[in-house]
């Protein structure tokens, strides 16, 4: 679990689907952000699987089989299998901006629903497919914010790879993806901790991080508070709890294009 | 699998042919009506036939998916409520294929004997969650326990059937 053993009970739960209200909410979004956290939920729901043959009973009857495949011969295949190949052509058109705005406003999407999912039970068939086209398009974002996904940074031939950062931030959904490559490694207990700058008022904390062997981190969705105004982002180091304000000088910082 | 995807109905009759007996006993496992459970039954693989695709045969195994699909889908008819998980989103990883009558009574067995050995609160508790459909909020409410106890022993339930099938 590699330091996520507090969401080992909430997964095992989520796994069976009786994990309810706040806290399936904010699992499912630590979900989006956690491969590891994925990777058990995953080997839970095996789990599940096998709970299932505990069951035993009768064999169906026989008119379930016909009806079945009378059903079946009356309903043409209308789904078209998948292709391996790249799914949509049209994403290798976008600029790594437009790509990371599609992200962002999907992501959004995606945590709305899943509120709507926790609270309104009743809207569950359009919630459903909703949450599947929006899971779509977090497959199709996947290579941004897995951390499996090889990043590639180019710069200038002969110049040596600088920490960089890119903080894409939707103001009227709260919504904020930063990327960044090429962060130096961090002293032990220690993380680096996007803040937030508003046009008034202090420093807002944007979520805590630390590099992967190669210096790349992604931050999706941390919370903020609605219709925060940024004047600027910018990244300090603090002890890996995060820090309410900054105590330390600031590493990085940008303002919007 | 192969079949299914170019629309093989013959594909469709072996696989029902196959898994249809455990996807029954789970469906009438968590619904107790015949009826119901073969409502169940035709939907699940009314709903592979539609999307073959959603099965992703690198991420586990096709019997212990069907179980989790049909689980998910009699307790949301136990539950009287629309389908709420799409049968794209339900990925787990390796587990026992359960594709003949023998390997599923010998991995049945495992699993009563796992359940036999659990504390009868935990089992309950499992089974609750499970078979019932039940949140963790509402099994605490049932059994008058804090919830941290009921998340505790629903997870140390799975974690000892995993264990019992790693071995």
């Amino acid at each position: 679990m590699n330091g996520h053993e507090q969401y080992a009970e909430d997964l095992a739960l989520y796994a069976l689907d009786a994990l309810t209200g706040e806290d399936r909410v904010k699992l499912a979004q630590h979900l989006a952000t956690c491969a590891s956290c994925r990777l058990e939920l995953e080997q839970l729901r095996g789990d599940t699987a096998l709970l299932a043959l505990s069951a035993a009973g009768p064999r169906p009857p026989q008119r379930a089989r016909q009806r079945l495949l009378d059903a079946v011969a009356r309903e043409p295949r209308t789904v078209i299998a998948r292709p391996n190949a790249p799914r949509l052509a049209w994403w290798g058109w976008l600029g790594w901006a437009a790509t990371a705005a599609v992200l962002v406003f999907a992501l959004s999407l995606w945590r709305e629903n899943l509120t709507l999912q926790s609270t309104l039970a009743s809207a569950g068939f359009q919630a459903a497919e909703s949450a599947r086209q929006l899971d779509e398009l977090r497959k199709i974002a996947a290579p941004i914010i897995e951390p499996e996904a090889q990043r590639v940074t180019l710069v200038a031939a002969k110049a040596p790879p600088q920490p960089q950062g890119k903080a894409f931030y939707l103001k009227n959904r709260s919504s904020l993806v930063f990327l960044a490559n090429n962060m130096p490694a961090l002293p032990p207990q220690k993380a680096y901790e996007l803040w937030l700058i508003p046009t008034n008022g202090d420093p807002i904390p944007a979520g805590v991080f630390k590099p992967d062997s190669h210096g790349s981190a992604t931050v999706v969705n941390p919370p903020l508070p609605a219709g925060a105004e940024a004047k600027a982002f910018a990244i300090t180091v603090e002890n890996e709890a995060g820090s309410p304000k900054p105590t330390s000088p600031v590493l990085m910082m940008g303002t919007g294009e | 699998m192969t079949g299914l995807k170019t629309g093989d109905q013959g594909a469709m009759a072996q696989l029902y042919d196959r898994y249809s007996s455990v996807v029954y006993a789970i469906a009438l496992r968590v619904l107790g009506d015949t009826g119901a459970a073969e409502d169940v039954l035709q939907e699940v693989f009314l709903q592979l036939w539609r999307n073959p695709s959603a099965f992703d045969a690198a991420r586990g195994s096709l019997g212990s998916w069907l179980a989790v699909v049909t689980r998910n889908r009699a307790i949301d008819s136990l539950r009287k409520r629309r389908p709420e998980t799409d049968i794209e989103n339900v990925v787990l990883s390796v587990a026992p294929d359960l594709a003949s009558d023998a390997e599923r009574a010998r991995a049945a067995e495992k699993v009563r004997g796992v359940m036999g050995t659990m504390a009868p609160a935990q089992r309950s508790a499992l089974e609750m969650a499970y078979w019932e459909g039940m949140s963790h909020s509402e099994i605490a409410d049932k059994t008058g326990e804090p919830l941290g106890t009921v998340k505790t022993r629903i997870r140390a339930g799975l974690i000892a059937l995993r264990k019992a099938f790693q071995t």
